[in-house]
């Protein structure tokens, strides 16, 4: 029952999840080929970087009217820098404006992550639903968590006469029963990891609010109750700072006064180590809005920590071509077990319909 | 179904989800090897990630018709 009413509920939203994430996983190659990925210039050998002010004062100049939000390098291209401008610091994330600008000489090349990938994203992440589109899919998710479990429990009754691996095509149920318990038992970690992950994505704003409210309030206690900084500190200056406040470490990105990701006094610049687990585990550092002087710096709590390490998992960008291609393979398997398991349900109604017996457990097939 | 075969199958706790453990374990490592290695990790998580597909065809192969 656990298992019937769990899968049938979230069916046809894990079905929106798994046929919109199969192109995002591609996401990057399709958005390179489309032209939302913006390339560099080859620089002239020796070249010098522009200062990250040029790049800002640059980006204000492109969205006349606009403030900046974030500015961020991306780890696998060095020489562009992305800018996030909104019409205010805190403005709807939907608001904002990407732009990639060549690190070397400040000129924009173009918007980022526009496009179908967009849709595709927007329908996976919130069904352009906002945070109530989320955190709904994130049931759904929790949902197919429990149906995997309560399917490891039917799997014995189910399967203790056939040996493993078993696939019959006595007849259409028989062959999609045995389809259905087949792919689910071999997919059964990957998916447990991919719908775990996923759920804690869909927190993201919850711990960040949660982050916000406890250590960064505590970090910027001495400068509680001032105004907004007026003059913003050289970012050169601050990045500068930064890198010093965490050495061996490189600048992830930069988020500006006021964002969701600071306080309201605060530069927070994050930086990344090197290797692909410390990468992803970003440590912030604050810094005074105005003068730029190093404020604090702490580790980022456990909660925020699993998150950061939970996307990779999630997204399965994170071992070369080869394993996104496995990636999509283990979702095309998911999804045939998620609408064999829906035909075995309506067959089972059907024939329940028919002979009128009730109480039967699920679809056993005649031996 | 020969004689043999019921015998091994007729359900204890290893041939039931003896498997599907295998694998799942396998898979585990696989996802969290490329996360800790850039090189062999990575090698190892195609493969092992690569076992449920693999799998997959292999029985698909060698399914019983009828």
């Amino acid at each position: 029952m656990v298992h019937t009413w769990s899968s049938l509920i979230s069916t046809l939203f894990l079905l929106l999840l798994c046929i919109t994430g199969l192109p995002l996983i591609f996401h990057h190659e399709i958005d390179e080929l489309l032209g939302y990925d913006p390339k560099p210039e080859i620089a002239q050998p020796g070249a010098m970087k522009r200062s990250i002010d040029e790049i800002a004062r640059t980006a204000l100049a492109n969205d006349p009217g606009r403030v900046l939000q974030y500015i961020l390098w991306d780890k696998d291209e060095p020489n562009t820098v992305v800018a996030f401008t909104n019409n205010k610091v805190d403005g709807d994330p939907d608001a904002a404006t990407l732009r990639a600008y060549d690190a070397h000489t400040a000129k924009p090349l173009g918007s980022v992550g526009g496009g179908p990938m967009l849709i595709f994203l927007k329908l996976h992440v919130d069904m352009f639903a906002g945070q109530p589109g989320k955190l709904f899919l994130g049931a759904m998710g929790f949902l197919f968590l429990v149906a995997i479990v309560s399917g490891v429990v039917l799997y014995w009754p189910f399967t203790r006469r056939l040996s493993f691996g078993t696939l019959r095509d006595k007849s259409r149920r028989i062959a999609w029963f045995d389809w259905h318990n087949f792919l689910g038992a071999v997919t059964i970690a990957w998916a447990l990891v991919v719908g775990a992950t996923g759920v804690i994505n869909t927190l993201a704003e919850v711990m960040l609010s949660q982050w916000k409210a406890n250590e960064i309030a505590d970090m910027v206690k001495p400068y509680a109750g001032k105004p907004p900084p007026v003059h913003l500190a050289s970012l050169d200056t601050t990045i500068e700072r930064a890198r010093t406040t965490a050495p061996g470490m490189n600048i992830s990105f930069i988020a500006f006064p006021g964002t969701p990701f600071t306080s309201s006094h605060h530069f927070a610049v994050f930086m990344r180590g090197d290797t692909p687990l410390t990468s992803r585990l970003l440590k912030p550092v604050l810094l005074d809005g105005e003068t730029g002087e190093v404020s604090d710096t702490r580790d980022l709590p456990i909660y925020l920590k699993a998150l950061l390490v939970s996307q990779p998992l999630h997204f399965g960008d994170y071992g070369g071509m080869p394993l996104k291609i496995i990636w999509a393979l283990l979702d095309i398997m998911t999804i045939v077990v998620i609408v064999s398991g829906l035909y075995l349900w309506i067959v089972k109604r059907r024939k329940h319909r028919s002979h009128a017996i009730a109480g039967q457990p699920s679809p056993q097939p005649s031996r | 179904m020969t004689a043999a075969r019921k015998l091994r199958s007729s359900g204890n706790w290893w041939t039931v989800y003896g498997g599907p453990l295998l694998i799942g374990v396998l898979s585990v490592a696989g996802l969290i090897s490329a996360l800790l290695s850039e090189g062999p990790g990575r090698y190892f998580s195609w493969l092992a990630l690569g076992a449920p597909v693999a799998l997959t065809v292999w029985f698909f192969a060698r399914r019983k018709r009828g």
